[in-house]
């Protein structure tokens, strides 16, 4: 149910906080006047939209001032789930922060973990082994086709269809039993470490993933001949949400609301990472720059990540999983337990960590599902960061809806934020 | 009443109770405040695999009106807590709550500036769940739990 | 590092260093607003990806602002710093030039208390308006200062009837 209200029954709390907020919707084209002569019917209003609102994907909260039925101005309200992860992070160690961030965006912890190990790694100018490089792409594009098929479920969802999105939890549990195999957690797996991972594929994962890409494509025709020729999806979508290419660069757009706007931007073939510079994939794109063109680049995406990941389990060599360094990585479980020194390093590891120079400063950045997710660390030598910014794909995109919102059809508001896909945790760090 | 004479004392309002209190354990229709990461949890919860129908739990209501059952999942702001709390008074009595995670038992891993270190500090709570995520399973459990209060509780008397 | 030696000249005030990857032009406050322009309209800087705040907790020149920009044509990546004292934190914004500079200020000006001239609609991006702190400051405490956000008031007849 939507929740209702207009400025006379505004919330109560944080009186402040909500006249600013109402007040940004005024400017030197729009006013707020309730009590319009001209407009009898008041078909000028306030729909205040959320923070609890089942089509918003989480916590967002929008004021949308409406003119009958078109939106003329949007607001968008964040930071309902601001808890301060990069105040934390100033407390933390560099391994103990990693935890956090699967809880950053929540819908794909292993790119997230990847990306800030990636960082520290690149900070620290630490060696990863062939193998962990293979073990975190396997789980990277999981974690990718996994944030796809919920952002699929809840989309179609939000276009009408409740059963679709039974689907594709369906196939996210297969994911996720992969991950617990991999892991030992199916949800936030908190598996990549600071100069490796933390444990081998076993066997037991190693025939999930490879069942997974077997049968997942399958699936995936299946969903595409359910969407792709049915008529109230496509019409639903089609024209709606229009970004064009300039203003999507101008928005500061990415992920897959930038490459469904017409430009191939792709972290893994823009500054490649891992080993993404080897693999054989494209950069799905689309001109149009509406909701369908994003529900094709994505799931076109899905497409070229089983494509990566049957190329990754082909080419998966074999070696250590983690930097043989003591000084930068943990030691293995067996030396831990089985021999002093390993024991000293894994105590030394947890409690101070990897101590990168002095003064260094990293912006390293991944392609996560929803975007470029980057990290910049600022270093004071210590095994806390100085300075830890969590460029999120999520926040950034929330500003093109903004943007985008103006001029739509109030009906097709739940459609375009659908199609954006914030994820909350990460756009409110 | 000639009835409770014939039978004994308290006998229909106990028998009463007990019919009520089954109807209302197996149809207890929650309120998903999903917030953070335990909603997707939640989601898999309601999914095919752990199958909320088989407790009378499927009917996800979005609206507070509808709902007996308030799932808190996931970490809550102090700038949530007053929705939050606007969306609990609006839930008619009886109502139940289910503080789901560790974030939303205790504050858990947030405990930082931003969070309210356990959503009891302005909501009465039924069954809390450990766990960061918990399983769908754990919330099977407290769902099951909360089914177990419902069932012994004089619904009956305290109504009237 | 060539372009900038072209355009301005060893001597001049806008330094050039390389961070762990990527480029870093220091560019004093005073600059930032012609500087930023001419890096868009005539190196193609046209993407704007972040924009961080750093609390450096010193005498002076306390907060560091970067731009992350890139360079879409060539696909490069250019970092330019600039500096905002305590006393007076104020820039001038960078909306007029890339329009999502706009958000990324706005939660500048929420964690550090920098503020931005010229900025369309400056307010806090995260907290409440009513909060008074910036809580990215270094002297603000991890657990936040209580009761500088309110918690609903518990008692549900007052609630139920505002």
């Amino acid at each position: 149910m939507m929740e209702l209200e207009q400025k006379s029954a505004s919330p109560t709390f944080f009186k402040k906080h909500q006249e600013s907020f109402y007040k940004s919707l005024e400017d030197k084209h729009t006013t707020l006047e309730f009590e319009d002569s001209d407009d009898p019917l008041n078909s000028r209003m306030v729909l205040n939209m959320g923070p609890s609102h089942p089509a918003t994907h989480g916590v967002l909260r929008l004021l949308l001032q409406l003119n009958g039925e078109t939106i003329e101005k949007a607001k968008l309200d964040l930071g309902y789930l601001h808890r301060g992860v990069e105040k934390i992070a100033e407390n933390k160690t560099y391994q103990e922060f990693m935890p956090y961030t699967d809880r950053m965006d929540y819908l794909s912890p292993y790119s997230n973990n990847v990306a800030l190990c990636l960082a520290v790694e690149k900070l620290a100018d630490v060696e990863v082994p062939e193998r962990a490089q293979y073990i975190r792409m396997i789980g990277a594009e999981l974690a990718r086709i996994s944030a796809h098929l919920l952002w699929l479920g809840t989309m179609v969802m939000d276009s009408g269809a409740i059963s679709f999105f039974i689907w594709t939890f369906r196939e996210r549990e297969k994911i996720y039993d992969i991950m617990d195999q991999l892991a030992g957690h199916r949800f936030t797996v908190s598996h990549a470490r600071i100069g490796g991972v933390a444990n081998d594929i076993t066997d037991d994962a190693m025939a999930l993933i490879k069942e997974f890409v077997q049968t997942f494509p399958k699936e995936l025709k299946g969903f595409h001949s359910m969407l792709d020729r049915n008529r109230i999806f496509v019409d639903r979508n089609v024209d709606v949400g229009v970004v064009s290419t300039e203003k999507a660069i101008d928005l500061g757009a990415t992920g897959p609301i930038l490459r469904g706007s017409g430009y191939a931007y792709d972290i893994r073939r823009f500054e490649p990472y891992l080993k993404y510079d080897e693999m054989d994939f494209e950069i799905p794109t689309r001109l149009e720059g509406d909701n369908l063109a994003r529900y094709y680049v994505r799931m076109e995406e899905m497409h070229e990540s089983i494509r990566i990941l049957r190329q990754c389990l082909d080419r998966l060599p074999k070696g250590p999983i983690r930097a043989n360094d003591a000084k930068q990585a943990y030691p293995s479980k067996d030396e831990v337990y089985y021999s002093m020194e390993g024991m000293i390093h894994d105590f030394m590891m947890t409690d101070t960590g990897i101590c990168p120079p002095e003064g260094a400063e990293v912006y390293h950045a991944v392609e996560a599902p929803k975007g470029e997710l980057g990290y910049f660390i600022q270093s004071d030598g210590t095994g806390h960061p100085w300075r830890l910014k969590v460029n999120a794909p999520s926040f950034r995109n929330l500003q093109v809806l903004e943007h985008s919102l103006e001029g739509a059809s109030i009906s097709d508001t739940v459609l375009i934020i659908g199609s954006i896909d914030p994820v909350m945790g990460e756009a409110d760090k | 009443m000639g009835l409770e004479s014939a039978l004994g004392e308290g006998f229909i309002t106990t028998r009463v109770d007990d019919l009520v209190g089954w109807a209302r354990a197996n149809s207890t229709w929650p309120m998903p405040m999903g917030l953070a990461c335990c909603a997707i949890e939640m989601m898999a919860f309601a999914g095919p695999r752990y199958d909320a129908s088989r407790f009378g739990s499927e009917v996800m209501r979005f609206s507070p009106r509808q709902s007996d059952l308030l799932i808190v999942a996931g970490w809550c702001s102090y700038k949530m807590s007053h929705a939050v709390r606007r969306i609990w008074d609006q839930m008619p009595d009886p109502k139940w709550c289910i503080a789901m995670g560790a974030c939303a038992s205790t504050g858990g891993m947030h405990r930082c500036y931003g969070v309210v270190q356990g959503i009891d500090n302005f909501l009465p709570v039924d069954a809390y769940i450990s766990g960061c995520p918990p399983r769908p399973d754990a919330l099977l459990n407290a769902l099951m739990t909360i089914q177990e209060k419902v069932k012994t509780e004089h619904s009956v008397l305290l109504d009237a | 590092m060539a372009y900038v030696e072209h355009e301005h000249g060893v001597s001049h005030p806008i330094s050039v260093y390389r961070s762990t990857s990527d480029l870093t032009l220091v560019v004093p406050r005073d600059l930032l607003i012609e500087t930023l322009p001419k890096l868009k309209e005539e190196h193609h800087f046209i993407y704007l990806v972040d924009i961080v705040g750093t609390d450096r907790f010193v005498e002076g020149d306390r907060f560091e602002v970067l731009y992350n920009l890139i360079d879409l044509k060539q696909g490069r990546r250019l970092v330019v710093k600039t500096f905002a004292d305590e006393d007076i934190p104020v820039l001038p914004s960078a909306s007029a030039i890339w329009t999502n500079a706009s958000w990324h200020e706005r939660e500048i000006f929420d964690m550090y208390g920098v503020h931005f001239t010229e900025h369309p609609d400056l307010r806090r991006v995260y907290l409440p308006e009513d909060f008074e702190y910036y809580p990215l400051r270094k002297e603000f405490p991890l657990l936040g200062i209580p009761g500088s956000i309110d918690l609903p008031t518990s008692t549900p007849d007052q609630e139920a009837s505002s």
